[in-house]
């Protein structure tokens, strides 16, 4: 184990790192697994569940053993594999899945155990006693599974979406795709070459073949070099493609930080990319798949094609004493290729008649038990064993929109169905097409075609001189020799006889082996051992492969943190937010504000000597009540609703008539869904004959207006009438209580004394000696109010000017809460009363609906089942004894009813406190509630565990007769 | 998913929001003396095919038009895109 000649690695800048807190070195170009092993440390990781110590078992994201945990503090990564991350000086890596060592785990002891825990023992084993489950196993299970930790700080690196577009995808840099790219990118076309790994090349940088006279890898560097130039080429290394999606829309993670120490200034850590490609070619390759026999997932035990990447590409050797034991041509290249590197190399062919039945070593792999074709059993003292069964392409990409991929049998394995995916071609060793030389031929040649479809010439290129040799290959799955144990997938410690018993249950279809075995699940998604397994399978219910089934895979193609998924959309930034006109006066004035939906609303306004909200509100509140309040009320939905058929809409969107309102007054009016339930209410003015001003509330503003279009558009398409959003073009404001008139007096040009401008009018004014203005003469706090709005530019100064005009009554800002307060004392119903499931009935407003004309939803609404007399209506609450306070969502009971479903009234819906009666008030859903009153009932929270004696009354707390609006 | 815009090419589908069957075009009339059982089958009946599917899309990140798009609901593939105005209007809605 140590370093030897050759190889891609930069041996005149070393770099430092460490693993389970021991110090290393290594050299740019390495991994941390391929550095590791230069280390001669081979024990990297525990497996899942019988904690088996593991080592390196390919070269690459296919790896299921060794799986560390980068970096530490915030930044700490668990669940990364060694073989593919990039070394940088400072590297801090640790071993997980152990305790309280990787060479000495506790837990090691479940391997022992292992009878007891073979497939299905969660099933089994927790069965009973029921009881246990929450208290004993769960938590036990809990605390054995998983895999790594998680840092639980927040992630302080920034991730980024990116958007890309090209004539040509290539998902892949081997001999195909550099071939494709070569062919698209002379022809001319946007080409975007994508590969995993951060040197590109694929296996021409792991092997010694030669291409066009020279080294494979040169070659490959030479076609990056050329790439590179063409101004038409996006090269992205270090980019993995994770997935395709519909109308060649692809996803591609792009690592750009991870190989450094921290991201540099201004980088993010990975970009996630959404490439949208005119065609796309998959040239990912193959897959190495091994051989199962006992004890086959020592250390030391590899893949025979990453024993002798790590040799050609990283210059290490494994072991000192190695063997390779192969089914086919390609793994006897390993021998090939180690000997000439003047290393020791035994060579077990399975197509001769010898196999590995047993492997010797704990903590690494010390000697091998061999069975000649002539029966007789040997030992062999070796430290490193290459295995290989053959290879599978990486047809995961050209699964993931459910094509059932079709069983080669010349290479004994599942290839991509043809047109797996639209746009895209499959390529090279994807496409099960093995050789060098195949590889070249047929990436050049899609690519050829491609540049054809997108009617572009395609460029000359003359295929290169490349190896052809075939694999040769006899199928062999698992050697069934001993008693022992040979793992299939070593990450969730599957094993054939983990398979057999699944058989023996009866799981023998291929999800249900999935499901049953874990076969296939967590980091890697069975990439070494899926294929393996339904091998194995076939073998026990003498089916062939592809009937006993296929193994396809949904995106993404390797693990993908959670931080590049969510971009910048996190925290603050996870959604925009919305500040209302009066925002920075409110900021300035100490407000505290509440989220509504995007908007920042202003809550309450605390002034000084108030220490709970409640005082806040209760002083806001009263002193609207006696004088006047002011409240910024732009955030609800605004609608310009113009034309001569405007009227007519507003008849068919709302319950109610508007097309004979008059000109000049507002109306309240209910929105009602197709199907008879209550979507939105608001009020809709009528500024001119042909001009209507429509308010919602403002959490519906974006879907009533989608609503309005979606009427106008698709249901009556030939009325005259067009929409806009006004939202944010007024900034409106509401003045409320006795003396808003006289406030608003100093600040509206015209007359508005009763007489000129009565309870329900609107009109387009001025106020300050010209700026245009709309006011409408509204209430929903049940005082004498008003709604006046001016362009919103003029927000900030509005408020300003309303707030000095109301100096003279001591006028007061009132926020959300105070609103809240105010329309529960006067009965209006409110968000949580419009819940997606009344209808006008529940909520008293029956009457509205108009059977006169077709309205959306009237016909839905008078259904025997929204109009039964036992339903539930909208009622007032108050508590007995005033002292008592009440919580929404409690559920009304008769006196000495149980506390059960069955009992169940119905429920509260909005609870205040009302400064005004100096008790607790509510609204409430009750069952027959408009015959109810008075009529004294129990409000039960089983949850928070009250029980309160209540009576029914009328919603109306304040004013019921409505004189104060039309004062 | 990208969708072939009438008016504005290829826009995607995150731009847009799905509401369902474009048969929602073909909205009873509500007075009509059997509108009660119209109105159950128009809104609660639909088909729900594993092919070819027209559905209404609304353009809420652009120019707000209602979209016909018929769509493989199997394969995704999006073969027809129609503003839905002259959709409804040539299925006979008017005012």
């Amino acid at each position: 184990m140590s370093r030897i000649t050759g190889g891609q690695i930069d041996r005149s800048k070393t770099l430092r790192f460490s693993f389970d807190g021991q110090s290393y070195t290594g050299h740019p170009g390495d991994t941390l697994a391929s550095a590791l092993l230069a280390n001669g440390v081979r024990l990297m990781g525990r497996s899942f569940k019988y904690h088996r110590p593991r080592g390196p078992f390919s070269a690459g994201s296919e790896e299921p053993n060794a799986i560390v945990q980068l970096h530490n503090g915030a930044r700490q990564e668990p669940n990364t594999r060694a073989t593919t991350a990039e070394l940088f000086d400072g590297l801090a890596a640790r071993s997980q899945n152990c305790w309280p060592s990787l060479k000495f785990d506790a837990m090691a002891i479940n391997d022992r155990l292992s009878p007891f825990f073979a497939a299905g023992f969660y099933y089994k084993t927790f069965m009973w006693p029921a009881a246990f489950w929450e208290k004993v196993y769960e938590p036990i299970i809990r605390r054995a599974a998983g895999l790594g930790s998680l840092s639980v700080a927040d992630d302080p690196d920034e991730y980024d979406k990116g958007f890309l577009h090209c004539d040509l995808l290539i998902i892949g840099a081997g001999p195909a795709g550099l071939a494709a790219a070569l062919v698209a990118g002379r022809s001319g076309a946007r080409v975007i070459l994508a590969d995993e790994d951060f040197r590109m090349g694929g296996r021409l940088n792991a092997e010694t073949f030669e291409i066009g006279g020279g080294s494979g890898a040169d070659w490959a560097a030479a076609a990056v070099a050329e790439l590179a130039s063409l101004p038409h080429v996006r090269l992205m290394p270090r980019s993995t493609v994770i997935g395709a999606f519909d109308h060649g829309i692809y996803s591609a993670v792009e690592r750009v930080s991870d190989h450094l120490t921290a991201p540099m200034p201004g980088k993010p850590r990975q970009i996630l990319w959404r490439i949208y490609a005119a065609r796309a070619i998959l040239a990912a390759g193959a897959v190495e798949r091994p051989i199962a026999f006992e004890n086959n997932d020592r250390p030391g035990i590899m893949l025979a094609g990453a024993l002798r990447a790590y040799a050609n590409r990283w210059g290490v050797a494994v072991g000192s004493r190695m063997a390779v034991f192969t089914n086919n041509d390609d793994g006897l290249r390993t021998a090939v290729d180690l000997r000439s590197k003047g290393l020791q190399v035994a060579i077990i062919d399975a197509r001769l008649g010898d196999v590995v039945i047993d492997a010797a070593g704990r903590l690494g792999l010390k000697s091998l038990t061999v069975r000649r074709a002539s029966g007789q059993i040997e030992t062999l003292p070796v430290d490193a064993l290459g295995v290989s069964g053959g290879w599978n392409p990486n047809l995961n990409i050209a699964s993931n929109h459910r094509a059932r991929p079709v069983w080669n049998d010349q290479i004994a394995a599942f290839v991509p169905a043809p047109r797996s995916i639209a746009g895209l071609v499959c390529v090279g060793a994807a496409a099960g097409q093995m050789s060098t030389h195949a590889a070249l031929q047929s990436g050049a040649a899609a690519a050829a075609q491609v540049m054809s479809d997108l009617a572009v010439t395609p460029a000359v290129f003359d295929l290169p001189s490349a190896e052809d040799a075939p694999l040769n290959l006899t199928p062999l799955w698992y050697i069934a020799a001993g008693k022992g144990r040979a793992w299939i997938d070593q990450q969730n410690d599957v094993t054939v006889k983990d398979v057999k018993l699944a058989k023996q249950e009866g799981f023998v279809s291929v999800e249900h082996l999935k499901r049953y075995t874990t076969l296939g699940m967590a980091t890697d998604q069975g990439k070494t051992g899926n294929v393996l397994g339904l091998a194995v399978m076939a073998e026990l219910t003498g089916k062939t492969i592809p009937q006993t089934g296929t193994t396809m895979y949904r995106p993404p193609y390797t693990p993908v943190p959670l931080g590049v998924l969510a971009g910048r959309s996190r925290g603050k930034d996870f959604r925009p937010t919305r500040h209302t006109p009066s925002h920075t006066w409110a900021s300035e004035q100490g407000a505290v504000f509440v989220e509504v939906g995007m908007w920042l609303r202003t809550q309450w306004l605390p002034r000084d000597g108030e220490t709970t909200w409640r005082q806040s509100v209760d002083r806001e509140v009263l002193q609207t009540r006696a004088s006047v309040g002011i409240c910024d009320v732009t955030t609800l939905g605004k609608v310009d609703i113009q034309g001569s058929d405007a009227g007519l809409l507003l008849d068919r969107v709302y319950a109610n008539g508007f097309s004979m309102l008059a000109v000049g007054k507002v109306r309240y009016g209910l929105m009602l869904r197709e199907d008879g339930v209550v979507m939105d209410d608001g009020t809709t003015a009528r500024m001119a004959a042909n001009e209507y001003v429509m308010t919602t509330t403002t959490a519906n503003a974006v879907p009533v207006f989608r609503h309005l279009e979606y009427c106008r558009q698709v249901l009556w398409p030939d009325l005259d009438v067009q929409l806009i959003s006004t939202t944010e073009a007024w900034a409106q404001f509401s003045v409320a209580g006795p003396n808003a008139r006289k406030l608003l007096a100093n600040v509206v040009d015209q007359d508005i004394s009763n007489d000129a401008f009565p309870y329900m009018a609107c009109g387009a004014i001025t106020v300050f000696g010209g700026l245009r203005a709309r006011l409408f003469r509204i209430s929903f706090s049940g005082e004498l109010a008003y709604e006046i709005a001016v362009p919103t530019r003029y927000g900030d100064a509005m408020i300003r000017a309303l707030v000095d005009a109301g100096r003279a009554f001591d006028a007061v800002v009132y926020g959300t809460e105070s609103l809240g307060v105010m329309r529960v004392e006067k009965g209006h119903v409110a968000g949580n009363e419009l819940n997606g499931q009344s209808s006008a009935l529940n909520m008293g407003l029956g009457k509205m609906v108009s059977r006169k004309k077709d309205a959306i939803g009237m016909v839905l609404s008078q259904r025997a089942g929204m109009t039964v007399e036992t339903g539930y209506r909208l009622v007032g609450v108050k508590p007995v004894d005033p002292t008592h306070s009440l919580t929404a969502g409690a559920h009304f009971l008769a006196t000495g009813a149980a506390a059960q479903a069955g009992n169940d009234a119905g429920w509260l819906t909005s609870v205040v406190h009302s400064p005004h009666l100096g008790h607790a008030i509510a609204l409430g859903y009750l069952k027959s509630g408009d015959a109810r009153m008075g009529e004294r009932l129990r409000v039960v929270n089983l949850l928070a565990g009250t029980d309160v004696a209540v009576e029914i009354v009328s919603p109306h707390f304040v004013d019921p007769e409505g004189g104060r609006v039309r004062g | 998913m990208i969708i072939n815009h009438p008016l504005l090419g290829p826009r995607d589908a995150q731009e847009f929001v799905y509401l369902g069957d474009a048969a929602l075009i073909h909205r009873p009339n509500g007075m009509a003396p059997d509108a009660e059982p119209a109105f159950h089958d128009y809104l609660y009946l639909r088909d729900n095919p594993a092919g070819t599917h027209r559905e209404l899309w609304y353009h809420e990140q652009g120019d707000r038009s209602w979209l016909v798009v018929t769509r493989n609901t199997v394969t995704h593939e999006i073969t027809a895109v129609q503003l839905a105005r002259d959709v409804a209007r040539s299925e006979g809605r008017s005012k």
